[in-house]
């Protein structure tokens, strides 16, 4: 049996007073792919963050690949194989889109030289950009921009990339290309874990959901009985019968 | 070595110094707008009082009637014409542009003017002043440090007791929703605006009857207007009193000592309060300037 | 103007935020009197719908009309004078200015004074006490009074209240509903965003839901179950 890429064991998480969670627990196999739901102010972007190392827990462990990283920061998990995009894409504007992705490459994942490129390239290739290789990203529309992040993440090869709601904004036929960009990132080995609000495109993608409200995972399984489990309809949308 | 006398004319100081930042603090606090051609306005604002008392051969406070709304109205068409439309583009545009016109404004006084010093004619209250005990004072002084009071206190109880001021604290504190509320920022943004102007010419009056003026004085006025707001910190219009009291009382006290070095402490003094206290003495809230305002304004 | 003819009116409303479309073509009609719920998940475009119809967001396409006139262009102000009121989400209270304060601007652009500050503070008996007090020094659920009244003062014919259950105990969020029913007996429209279903549909004659910028389902309360809007909630059945 083989180590979980990712697992959480008993997370909590507090800003002062304010109790984000109190026992978080889930894993996540390799090259499995997952969606984090929640309603707002549940504490996915938190989440998030203690599992790239931008926050640290209160109590509890993350593993990646089974090595301890609770006490690691980001950098060094990033190095482990762990990327993220965040949810505003902000590519560096002057640069080319392959210069981003570079930049992916050779910050975050310690690559030189020809291997960096490579990865770039790779990277490029797996988000459906080498067609905009050389365009300023500045010039790039909204989706593309967001495939631009996924290829800066995916530039460093992550075993585990984490998405942060990336599917905001997008029209019916963009969001079809994303759908099939994460879903080919995902079958080339990458595991993936999403916080997403747009249920639709998400849920299009994972074959697993885990719903996280009140400070823990109230529901983990297949979305559709995620979605039609009472304890999460209430989460999102308040008790009482109709 | 007589330091009340010297005390006295540093705080006497200080409430020019105080009047001519006002504007600033105002701008600044209200609309976010860094203004680096105040000083020149002030400047301005005595060149005005020079044409104007010299045309109708009176000291120049009978001109004030004139001038001040004259001032008032230009700054209201400076909002309205150029700042406003700079903001739009960031809060960095009106940096740029105040500093281009400070340099215009420079220039157009140097050739329409020359760089002669001039003074400004204060009838019979420039030579008076009266002794209490050790103490001289210049009645021209303590006039100018009234005047700053009464502005100060004036623009600070419309601030607190009027629709106008609450409509711009509210600004102050949050443009979006005070927008959202229904306040008509446009109009504010030109009245505070036409204020700061307006104060500024005064102050530039005053400083033309003190001590002379020139076309480039308004840098220096500027400089000693923006420590002065930064010390008392900025949004606060008493803070910035006691900031230019601060200024003044320094300048003087080592000028006393030796007079080459009371400019420098005044600028030493500048940096130690950046240093111990980045947001001034009486900053109403220590937010850093993110991209939704927060701020007051009191 | 149609006395007979819907309130308040959208049609079509495209809103991006740059290039993120935030609304695709949200249509929606509010008939005088009517208290209309706003239901979506978060980011289905609710605050951004809100904050278009009071003029704090302007749309790339589409229409907003009022009695009947077109104010599409109109500034938040002129919105408010004519009637429109927006409560927002968090509050945005302004902090250094008092409860009092925060109330007379509110009423700087008011449509009438249908709303003096005595009738604000009989209907909001637990902000009264602290009308002199710094609006950050309160409670949550005397800061949403506090952002209710403000709206109150510019005595809105159409009140748009954003998630005003948010972070708050029950108990407070039943004084605050009081509050809106005793409006809605005496005839304010009210549109109101609310997470909670049950209290939304309890307090609503119409249920409008949002799904990623779209209407997903616009029918009366009445006619609608729970689940036809988990359904249009969670966006299944649409493929």
């Amino acid at each position: 049996m083989s180590l979980p890429a990712l697992e959480v064991t008993d997370v909590a998480k507090s800003y002062g007073a304010m109790s984000v969670f109190s026992s978080v627990s889930f894993a996540i196999a390799e090259g499995e792919a997952v969606g984090i739901v929640g309603p707002n102010g549940a504490g996915k972007t938190t989440l998030l963050d203690l599992l790239t190392g931008t926050g640290r827990c209160d109590a509890g462990r993350v593993l990646l690949h089974g090595k301890d990283v609770t006490r690691l920061p980001p950098p060094l998990r990033a190095r482990m194989g762990l990327g993220r995009t965040f949810q505003v894409p902000r590519p560096l504007g002057d640069l080319t889109v392959f210069e981003n992705a570079l930049v992916g490459a050779m910050r975050a994942a310690g690559l030189h030289g020809r291997a960096a490129y490579s990865a770039a390239w790779d990277a490029l290739g797996m988000s459906g950009m080498t067609g905009h290789a050389n365009a300023p990203a500045h010039s790039l529309r909204l989706l593309d921009r967001k495939r631009l992040e996924l290829a800066r993440a995916l530039a460093m090869r992550p075993r585990v990339l984490l998405l942060d709601e990336i599917a905001g904004g997008l029209s019916d036929p963009e969001s079809e290309a994303l759908i099939a960009t994460i879903r080919a990132v995902n079958s080339g080995g990458t595991a993936i874990v999403w916080v997403e609000h747009v249920l639709r495109v998400l849920t299009a993608v994972v074959p697993r959901l885990v719903c996280l409200a009140d400070g823990q995972v109230i529901a983990d399984g297949v979305p559709s009985d995620v979605l039609a489990s009472d304890a999460v309809r209430t989460a999102f949308l308040g008790g009482g019968v109709l | 070595m007589n330091w009340v006398n010297a005390v006295i004319q540093g705080i006497l100081l200080g409430g020019q110094y105080a009047l001519i930042a006002c504007g600033l603090s105002l701008a600044f606090g209200v609309m976010r707008i860094v203004n680096l051609a105040h000083g020149d306005l002030a400047i301005c604002g005595a060149y005005l009082g020079l044409v104007l008392s010299s045309a109708l051969g009176v000291p120049v406070w009978v001109t004030l009637p004139l001038l001040l709304p004259a001032a008032f109205a230009a700054g209201m068409a400076l909002q309205v014409l150029l700042l406003g439309r700079a903001l739009r583009h960031g809060v960095l545009a009106p940096v740029l542009v105040t500093f281009g016109l400070s340099a215009m404004i420079e220039n157009l006084l140097q050739v329409a003017a020359t760089s002669d010093p001039r003074g400004l004619n204060g009838g019979a209250l420039t030579l008076a002043s009266f002794t209490v005990g050790s103490v001289t004072v210049s009645w021209l002084f303590l006039a100018a440090f009234l005047t700053a009071c009464a502005v100060l206190s004036g623009l600070q109880l419309a601030l607190s007791r009027t629709s106008w001021g609450r409509q711009v604290r509210a600004i102050a504190d949050d443009l979006d929703t005070a927008r959202l509320v229904g306040v008509n920022v446009a109009p504010v943004f030109a009245t505070v605006a036409g204020i700061a102007v307006a104060t500024a010419a005064l102050a530039g009056v005053f400083i033309g009857t003190i001590g002379t003026f020139d076309p480039l004085a308004g840098t220096n006025t500027l400089i000693f207007a923006f420590e002065a707001v930064v010390i008392g910190g900025i949004g606060s219009l008493a803070g910035t009193l006691i900031g230019g009291i601060a200024l003044g009382v320094t300048q003087v006290v080592v000028g006393e000592i030796n007079q080459a070095y009371a400019v420098l402490a005044v600028h030493l003094l500048f940096l130690a309060v950046l240093v111990v206290r980045p947001g001034g003495l009486f900053a109403a809230h220590q937010a850093a300037h993110e991209p939704r305002r927060q701020g007051a304004l009191g | 103007m149609t006395p007979d003819g819907p309130l308040l009116e959208i049609a079509g409303l495209d809103v991006f935020y740059g290039d993120f479309q935030a609304l695709f073509g949200v249509s929606m009609s509010v008939a005088r009197g009517c208290v209309t719920a706003l239901v979506g998940a978060n980011g289905a475009g609710k605050t951004t719908l809100l904050r278009t119809i009071a003029g704090a967001q302007a749309a790339e396409r589409g229409v907003v009309r009022y009695g009947g006139t077109d104010i599409t262009a109109a500034p938040p102000h002129r919105r408010i004078s004519r009637g429109i009121a927006l409560v927002p989400e968090g509050r945005k209270l302004f902090p250094s200015l008092t409860v009092e304060e925060n109330i007379q601007v509110g009423a700087v652009a008011a449509a009438s004074g249908a709303w003096p500050l005595e009738r604000i503070y009989d209907a909001f008996p637990m902000i009264a006490t602290r009308r002199k007090q710094r609006a950050a020094t309160l409670s949550g659920g005397e800061q949403q009074a506090v952002a209710i009244a403000r709206a109150l003062a510019a005595a809105p014919s159409v009140l748009l209240l954003d998630e005003i259950s948010l972070g708050l105990a029950p108990r407070v969020v039943e004084e605050l509903y009081q509050v809106l029913h005793g409006l809605r007996a005496a005839g304010t429209t009210l549109v109101i965003v609310e997470q909670d279903l049950s209290r939304a549909m309890d307090a609503s004659d119409q249920l409008v839901c949002l799904l990623e910028g779209r209407v997903a389902l616009a029918a009366a309360v009445t006619e609608v179950t729970r689940d036809l809007v988990i359904a249009a909630y969670f966006g299944q059945g649409r493929s």
